[in-house]
């Protein structure tokens, strides 16, 4: 046990740790990945006229918003399994349900962000002859990106953090193997310090990194 | 050119447009004016198919724009709009603005599409703005990148709804300047505004509408000297008592 900070704790287990590190940016840039795609078409049908479209959409972000996390991940461990009939990783099945459940989210602020943008701006650019597809993606979208990004950058932070609850199923995720060298070394301080400063400074330099990017796009 | 035949609009029980019949043709300048609300922004929409309509036929060069089959993309490539709140793209500069729709819809090499923007700008006075964005640009500058974003499409018709009601008085002239440059060159136009000093200056006829109806279509000269219908005088009075 012995009193006092010993953080050489951190050097001793770092490739440990680092592994945990590994899986969880891993997942969270998947899943955030996948959610925006998934999310930007969720939120395309809720907003289009295609019958039925919409209320399939609605009835799916509801859904998902109702269930916690947890349940949704455990949900696919053993539906996966059962559906296809072959028994997929953790990781895998962790991940889709991830990205199902965050595009949940992500489609309803990015549906938020479409919805902010002036009609005067759609109806110009019909009006030069771009199609709706191309009048979305070069005059719509770039806007409502624009107007979106910070409540996507704290959606993503978010899901950052429930990364961690990936331990339901036995995946290893950085806070996880930090509280395994916590109990194993009894350094409990020490770990969870290093864990709240991690996350610390991988926050601020996500803003950062969004925030310049921000300033590219802006006026 | 451009012809509309007995177009009636319906929002649920409200008549927007009640039968309105109206041609335009090749080089005519046609103003359209008529108290607020009286429905000349959604008749001027249906001419490039923004708005839909729910009775009548409107035709473009021969060419119905209610026809399920017809290529509305295509169409509206070919006919320029000005709106009254600019609604220029603020996240691309001034050229980019311009450049848009030449490169993503007439597929023009950018060489072909820059040239053309850059000798666009030059002719609004603006050759010194492409690089700077909408919000840098006061209200006039705005619309004649506009305009110009309209002209590169090369269009065989120009609408214009109130293109300058949106701007401070000083900035008026330099707008309607050059939509008087375009029309000496034979442009054909809708242009909805109520700047009767315009439309005496340029129009061939005026179209003067209330509740939705086409009210009176006369000559310039017919329309400023004895409007037929009373409500029309009532409206220039006003309108020009100001
Ligand atoms: N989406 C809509 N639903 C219901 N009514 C509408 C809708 N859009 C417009 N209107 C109504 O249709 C009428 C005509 O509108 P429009 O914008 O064409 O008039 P306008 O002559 O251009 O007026 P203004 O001079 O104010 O621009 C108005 O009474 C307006 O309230
Ligand atoms: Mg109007």
């Amino acid at each position: 046990m012995g009193g006092g900070f010993d953080f050489a704790v951190l050097i001793r287990n770092a490739p440990f740790l680092w592994g945990g590190m590994v899986l969880t940016l891993q997942l969270t840039a998947l899943a955030v990945t996948g959610g925006l795609a998934l999310g930007l078409v969720l939120a395309v049908l809720r907003l289009s006229r295609i019958p039925f479209a919409p209320a399939l959409v609605a009835g799916y972000v509801n859904f998902l918003r109702s269930m916690p996390l947890i349940l949704a991940i455990f949900w696919f461990y053993t539906l996966i399994p059962k559906l296809t009939g072959q028994s997929v990783s953790s990781f895998y099945s962790v991940l889709i349900a991830f990205i199902l459940f965050e595009a949940a989210y992500y489609s309803e602020i990015i549906r938020a962000g479409i919805s902010s943008v002036r009609r005067g701006q759609i109806a110009a650019a019909l009006a030069l002859g771009l199609s709706n597809a191309q009048a979305m993606r070069y005059v719509v979208l770039p806007q409502a990106i624009r107007n979106m990004i910070p409540v996507l950058l704290t959606q993503s932070i978010v899901m950052l953090q429930d990364t961690s609850l990936v331990y339901v199923v036995g995946l290893r995720d950085f806070l996880t193997t930090a509280d395994i060298v916590a109990g194993r070394d009894s350094r409990p301080v020490e770990l969870y310090m290093f864990v709240a400063l991690t996350f610390l400074v991988v926050c601020f330099s996500a803003s950062r990194l969004v925030n310049r990017l921000r300033r590219r796009y802006a006026l | 050119m451009i012809e509309l035949k007995n177009v009636s609009k319906w929002y649920g029980e409200f008549r927007v447009l009640d039968d309105c019949s109206m041609r335009i043709a090749k080089g005519e300048v046609v103003v359209i004016c008529g108290p607020s609300g009286s429905g000349k922004s959604t008749l001027i929409k249906c001419m490039n198919g923004l708005e839909p309509f729910t009775r009548g036929e409107v035709t473009i060069d021969g060419i119905s724009v209610g026809a399920p089959d017809t290529q509305l993309p295509r169409l509206r490539a070919r006919i320029g709009m000005v709106f009254q709140n600019f609604e220029l793209f603020p996240h691309m500069s001034a050229a980019a603005n311009i450049n848009l729709a030449q490169l993503k819809v007439l597929g023009r090499d950018r060489a072909t599409a820059q040239a053309k923007t850059d000798e666009l700008l030059a002719r609004m006075g603006l050759a010194d703005h492409a690089t700077k964005f909408p919000a840098q640009l006061s209200g006039g500058q705005q619309q004649r990148v506009a305009i110009a974003r309209a002209l590169a499409m090369d269009p065989i018709a120009m609408l214009f709804d109130e293109p300058t009601s949106a701007l401070d008085p000083e900035m008026i002239t330099e707008v309607l300047d050059v939509m008087v440059g375009l029309a000496d060159e034979g442009m054909t136009m809708a242009v909805v505004t109520h700047e009767m000093g315009f439309a005496r200056k340029v129009a061939h006829r005026v179209v003067f509408m209330d509740e939705g109806a086409i009210i009176e279509d006369a000559s310039t000269a017919a329309f400023f000297g004895t409007p037929r219908s009373e409500r029309a005088q009532q409206f220039l009075s006003k309108i020009l008592q100001h």
